[in-house]
């Protein structure tokens, strides 16, 4: 079988690996309300990029979802996806070319995991053998074994195999976009940060453009490239990457949704490796009595982590030490709080003034104060 | 039609049976049973199952698309069940008799009789089953692109199926036994032995030998409905085994 003739014959859904996403203007008024639900709501999602949606509840962030595969007609503006109008489309056709994955997940519980995530491409009309063989990709880019699970309904699973089943079906048509309504928002907390992990990971292999909905601002910035936070009336408060959203918010209510922990959030989004660290000549002790008192940590460990361990341990300082067990750096609270309070300006300058050693230049390059947060912030989430 | 027609005369001769049992008027005589079976009680039991056949399977099919409708546009719900509901309570003596007037003492006042009685279990079996399908999945289904026919077919009709089959039940097994009073309006059905062993003083060998096939054909079609239902809803089985 010609796979390839075949994906040519399917129309773009299989060839477009991920699309622009470009919101302009939209609104959404509900036939006898005084108030929009949506007022203009502007903003752009560069292809394979994650944008989540955050607000408290009211301020319409699932509508907004739904207007994008217009499974909530929308009243005013325009949307725009992979260049196309999605309202010149027919909704069934854009819905088979959009992933939708929701909290409740949804699967259908008389079919098998199998025919489960078969659901869209059956619908598109896949030869069998094709879709058979989508469907062991899926599996294993879920990380599930099939030997395991083969053949079973969605109540044979656990909550979590079931969420990740909904993602491989969502993904089964390889869709330019994929909607995600607080798609972990039912799953306990330690499964929650693994499938979040989990979804991190696989998004790094399939780079879709991505509109994650959630009520949990934590959430936001482990799974954003960017975040749009929307008040009541859904307007959109702020909208940009995660750092700068925590070092400069927009106004009050950006800053009281975000939490008075920000500095701390911010910490949460770089790794030790990305700040300039002291210098570590001569900083292993030779002494072993005195090891406990500077412990070794990773460079891959998140600087909100060393923050944890400089405050509860009696140490003062730790020592950042690479994969080979080299001694990268010196890392103290002075340090952190050096990087926090000065307005995140990129910190190979901060470390440069402070004459400190090669490794920050080395790590982080010389990065503009544009972009240089976003990137040290797309590494954290990589390595978590 | 035909198989209704060809039954010919059910009413015994007991001249010809003159064993011991009929001769000394014991309540059950095996020899009459089989001496009568290819005479009396096969055509009766045949014409048993077509007027319940075709009864439950009318039923069946009205009752389906009035659920259909009253799933798509929620008003129909209660004029509909204001109906089947008025049909199921009218004494059933009184609906045969009631129907010979307009229709004539024939086959069709017999089904028309016992279809309406079979509509309200089914709309409300077939109604809450298709009700009964969780938002979510629903909500999967039309963001998946699924059209409404897709989604009734693929999605709601294979997940209502327990209800259904469960309305089924309870519509063929109550048919079956109303349907042994279809004698009063047409000569049919295993109610023509029980209504003449009746009449027929301390001899009542015919109306246990009926009787006894009415409650069979009940169990035994209520038994293939159970295993009907099992075979297409493997996915309720794998629930209780799995986690």
């Amino acid at each position: 079988m010609n796979i390839a003739a075949d994906a040519h014959k399917q129309g773009s859904s299989s060839t477009v690996r991920a699309a622009e996403l470009e919101l302009r203007e939209v609104s959404k008024r509900y036939p006898g309300q005084q108030a929009p639900a949506i007022a203009k709501l502007s903003f752009t999602v560069p292809a394979g990029e994650v944008c989540v949606l955050v607000g408290p509840s009211g301020s319409g962030k699932t509508t907004a979802m739904r207007l994008i595969n217009r499974m909530i007609p929308i009243t005013g503006g325009d949307i725009i996806l992979g260049g196309r109008s999605v309202l010149d489309r027919d909704p069934r056709e854009l819905r088979r070319e959009i992933g939708y994955v929701i909290q409740q997940v949804g699967l259908f519980p008389h079919r098998t995991i199998e025919q489960n995530i078969a659901t869209v491409p059956t619908l598109l009309g896949w030869p069998k053998a094709r879709i058979a063989a989508r469907v062991a990709e899926l599996w294993d880019l879920i990380g599930m074994r099939k030997d395991e699970l083969s053949g079973r309904y969605p109540a044979q699973l656990s909550g979590g195999q079931r969420q990740r089943v909904g993602v491989a079906r969502a993904l089964a048509a390889d869709p330019p976009l994929l909607l995600m309504d607080e798609p972990f928002g039912a799953i306990d907390p330690i499964n929650r940060a693994r499938l979040q992990d989990e979804f991190l990971r696989l998004q790094q292999q399939v780079r879709k453009t991505v509109v994650f909905v959630t009520h949990d601002i934590d959430e936001a910035i482990k799974m954003g490239d960017r975040i749009a936070i929307l008040r009541d009336g859904g307007a959109i408060a702020q909208y940009d990457t995660p750092a700068e959203i925590l070092r400069s918010p927009a106004d009050d209510f950006v800053a009281q949704f975000v939490g008075a922990d920000r500095g701390i959030k911010r910490l949460s989004l770089i790794q030790l490796g990305d700040l300039a660290l002291l210098p570590p000549a001569g900083a292993r002790p030779q002494d072993a009595a005195a090891a406990p008192l500077v412990p070794e940590v990773p460079l891959t460990m998140s600087a909100r982590d060393a923050l944890s361990l400089l405050l509860t341990s009696r140490a003062t300082r730790l020592l950042a030490v690479d994969d080979a067990g080299g001694v990268r750096g010196i890392v103290t609270l002075e340090l952190l709080h050096r990087w926090l309070a000065e307005d995140g300006t990129p910190a190979g300058a901060a470390g440069g003034a402070d004459g400190a050693s090669a490794v920050s230049a080395e790590s982080l390059g010389a990065p503009s104060h544009e972009t240089g947060e976003a990137d040290v912030a797309a590494r954290a989430r990589s390595g978590a | 039609m035909k198989l209704l027609a060809a039954a010919g005369p059910v009413i015994p001769e007991y001249a010809k049976h003159s064993v011991a049992c009929v001769v000394h008027n014991h309540t059950f005589c095996w020899e009459w049973v089989t001496g009568n079976w290819a005479a009396v009680l096969w055509p009766a039991l045949r014409q048993h199952i077509y007027l319940v056949l075709l009864a439950v399977s009318i039923g069946f099919a009205l009752s389906m698309a009035l659920a259909l409708i009253a799933h798509r546009y929620r008003w129909f719900e209660r004029p509909t069940i204001l109906v089947t509901t008025f049909l199921y309570t009218i004494p059933s003596l009184a609906l045969f008799e009631l129907l010979v007037a307009p229709v004539g003492a024939n086959l069709y006042a017999a089904e028309i009789a016992l279809v309406s009685y079979t509509l309200l279990v089914l709309f409300r079996n077939i109604l809450t089953g298709l009700r009964a399908v969780p938002g979510e999945v629903l909500d999967a289904a039309d963001g998946m692109g699924m059209t409404r026919t897709q989604a009734l077919l693929q999605v709601e009709l294979p997940l209502a199926l327990p209800a259904i089959i469960a309305g089924l039940r309870i519509a063929v097994v109550t048919t079956i036994a109303l349907a042994t009073i279809v004698y009063t309006i047409y000569d049919a059905g295993l109610g023509v032995p029980i209504h003449v062993a009746l009449g027929e003083g301390p001899f009542k060998t015919e109306l246990i030998a009926a009787g006894a096939l009415t409650i069979g054909l009940a169990v035994l079609c209520d038994g293939a409905l159970v295993l009907t239902q099992r075979a297409l809803t493997p996915w309720l089985r794998a629930r209780s085994q799995g986690g």
